[in-house]
């Protein structure tokens, strides 16, 4: 555990000691600030909610959780420190969750600071604050489930811009599966069992309950077990370089 | 403290490592020689732990690393390849993070921290971040590293390369040191190094041990040892003969002895012929061999050989 905990600290440091931090932050806050305000008509809706902020963020994530995600084993294998960081006494596996964990936290803050929107829909109206604190959670589990796909390109290659790339489309499969246009255009050809089994892949039908203020267990297993299974993968990974 | 048995890596068909046995006990200093891609690197990752062996056993102290992984680990200190470390740190943070992940915290961490600092003289640059660092900063850091939890076992990729001569001789002193209570390996290709350094050199090639000796031993493989090089006025080539292959040198004359158990005889042969004939005697010495050529002579590809 300790181990967990110098690792995560060590890359949360890092994220704030380079500029990356503080640019990923400001940009989030601005595209989360324009998808809200202005491509998703918050003031239009007439309703105090934060419906046109949360329904923006698996697009949103799409883009920016893989660029946070793409340096955490990358550049560990491309300076070399990977050897440093698996000779030492720690357990591949504590390494990969501290890893994770650090860029989630991260990821958690960026989000903590869009606080300013909960106090703008307060002010202007009266909304329902369980279903945006459940809009909340979901969120950062959609985060989690992005950054664990991109934990695990990141350790498919050296190259950041090759996990960044991978990352993405491995993210936009797990939207597309559940999209509306996709789906609907499924139905066209396939049975209707066969479109909702693959819409039960997708981020987007899991993250629909959050967004109404439901916190499903189906849904909470959903990005748990995505997050599981990209880490078990990741050290599938780590293990097959090792081995030559 | 060191023990590996048969060990073999290999990438697909290629063999890296094949079949290597050694050991290495306390207050030993092995030298790891071998040209590259010869498979020194690959047998060091396998002894740390963070490649797994295709076949054979390395054991640490009494822990098998296979089986026992973090136990095996926590007596080793391991000087990776081109001596990595995260640039993005200062010097004394990424020391903290080693003395963290190697358990130790508080106080034992700040005396484990002030002792390497001062052993490879960091003062100067503890709160500059690594990536400002020069070579030989970077490298005395990772090193540094290596030593924070006063390892039983120390393995190092070399640790003197890319380094300026004063450094290079800093970082051997050290080594020598550090070799008198602990079971140190650490792979080169600078032949000097050996005699600076260790007790013991092995020599691998393809990924097979092709010398292992003392650095006397190894020296006394050459055709070199116990050759007699003599510069004499007067002397001649014709006379030197009945004594062995002589070799003319510009000048000086270099006789080799028939039979490489009887060197010590030679010279004594070579002085006496000198005074019988009267020769003025320049310069006289006796070879001990040099490591290049034997490194040379064992090393080469079979169809470079003479």
């Amino acid at each position: 555990m300790r181990a967990i905990l110098t690792i995560a600290k060590r890359e949360l440091v890092a994220y704030f000691t380079s500029p990356v931090a503080y640019v990923f932050l400001v940009i989030f806050l601005l595209l989360t600030g324009f998808f809200t305000f202005t491509a998703g008509n918050f003031f239009e809706r007439g309703e105090a909610s934060l419906a046109a902020f949360f329904g923006w963020h698996p697009w949103l994530y799409l883009v920016l959780v893989p660029a946070v995600g793409m340096r955490v084993w990358a550049e560990e294998r491309r300076s070399g420190t990977l050897e440093l960081l698996l000779t030492m006494p720690v357990a591949p596996w504590q390494a990969i969750v501290a890893k994770f964990l650090a860029s989630w936290v991260f990821l958690l803050l960026a989000l903590a600071l869009t606080f300013p929107a909960i106090v703008t829909v307060n002010v202007l109206g009266d909304p329902d604050n369980g279903i945006i604190a459940a809009g909340y959670a979901g969120s950062f589990l959609l985060a989690g489930a992005y950054l664990a796909v991109s934990c695990m390109t990141s350790a498919m290659t050296r190259n950041q811009v090759v996990a960044f790339i991978l990352s993405v489309v491995l993210c936009l499969f797990l939207v597309l599966a559940g999209f509306n246009p996709v789906t609907d255009l499924m139905t066209r050809w396939a049975s209707p069992a066969l479109v909702d089994t693959v819409a039960a892949f997708s981020v987007v039908t899991h993250f629909d309950g959050f967004q109404r203020g439901v916190i499903d267990a189906k849904d909470l297993v959903y990005f748990l077990s995505v997050i599981g299974f990209a880490l078990f993968a990741t050290g599938v990974i780590i293990r097959g370089h090792r081995s030559g | 403290m060191i023990r590996i048995e048969n060990l073999v890596k290999t990438f697909g068909a290629k063999r890296a490592v094949d079949g290597i046995s050694f050991g290495v006990e306390r207050g030993e200093v092995l030298g790891f020689l071998g040209p590259n891609g010869a498979g020194k690197s690959t047998t060091m990752r396998m002894v740390t732990g963070f490649m797994p062996p295709s076949a054979g056993r390395v054991t640490i102290g009494s822990h098998d690393v296979a089986e026992s992984p973090l136990e095996a680990k926590r007596l080793i200190g391991y000087l990776p390849e081109n001596a990595a470390s995260y640039p993005d740190m200062t010097v004394r943070g990424f020391l903290e993070f080693a003395a963290e992940l190697r358990g130790l915290r508080g106080s034992q961490k700040k005396q484990a921290v002030g002792r390497v600092v001062e052993r490879c003289f960091l003062q100067s640059v503890l709160r500059q971040s690594i990536d400002t660092l020069s070579k030989g900063y970077k490298h005395r850091t990772c090193l540094a590293q290596a030593l924070i939890h006063d390892p039983d076992v120390l393995i190092m990729d070399e640790p003197t390369d890319g380094l300026d001569p004063n450094q290079k001789h800093e970082v051997r002193n050290l080594i020598r040191e550090l070799g008198r209570n602990k079971a140190i390996v650490f792979s080169t290709h600078i032949l000097e190094e050996v005699d600076a350094a260790c007790t013991r050199a092995i020599i691998i090639d393809r990924g097979r041990i092709v010398a292992n000796g003392t650095p006397e031993e190894l020296r006394a493989m050459s055709d070199l040892a116990g050759a007699v090089t003599l510069s004499a006025h007067g002397a001649s080539a014709e006379k030197l003969s009945a004594l062995g292959r002589v070799e003319d040198l510009n000048g000086a004359f270099r006789i080799y002895p028939r039979d490489k158990s009887r060197a010590a005889e030679l010279a004594q042969d070579v002085v006496e012929l000198v005074s019988r004939e009267g020769w003025r005697v320049e310069g006289m010495f006796s070879e001990r061999g040099e490591l290049d050529e034997v490194f040379r002579r064992i090393t080469l590809p079979d169809t470079v050989k003479r």
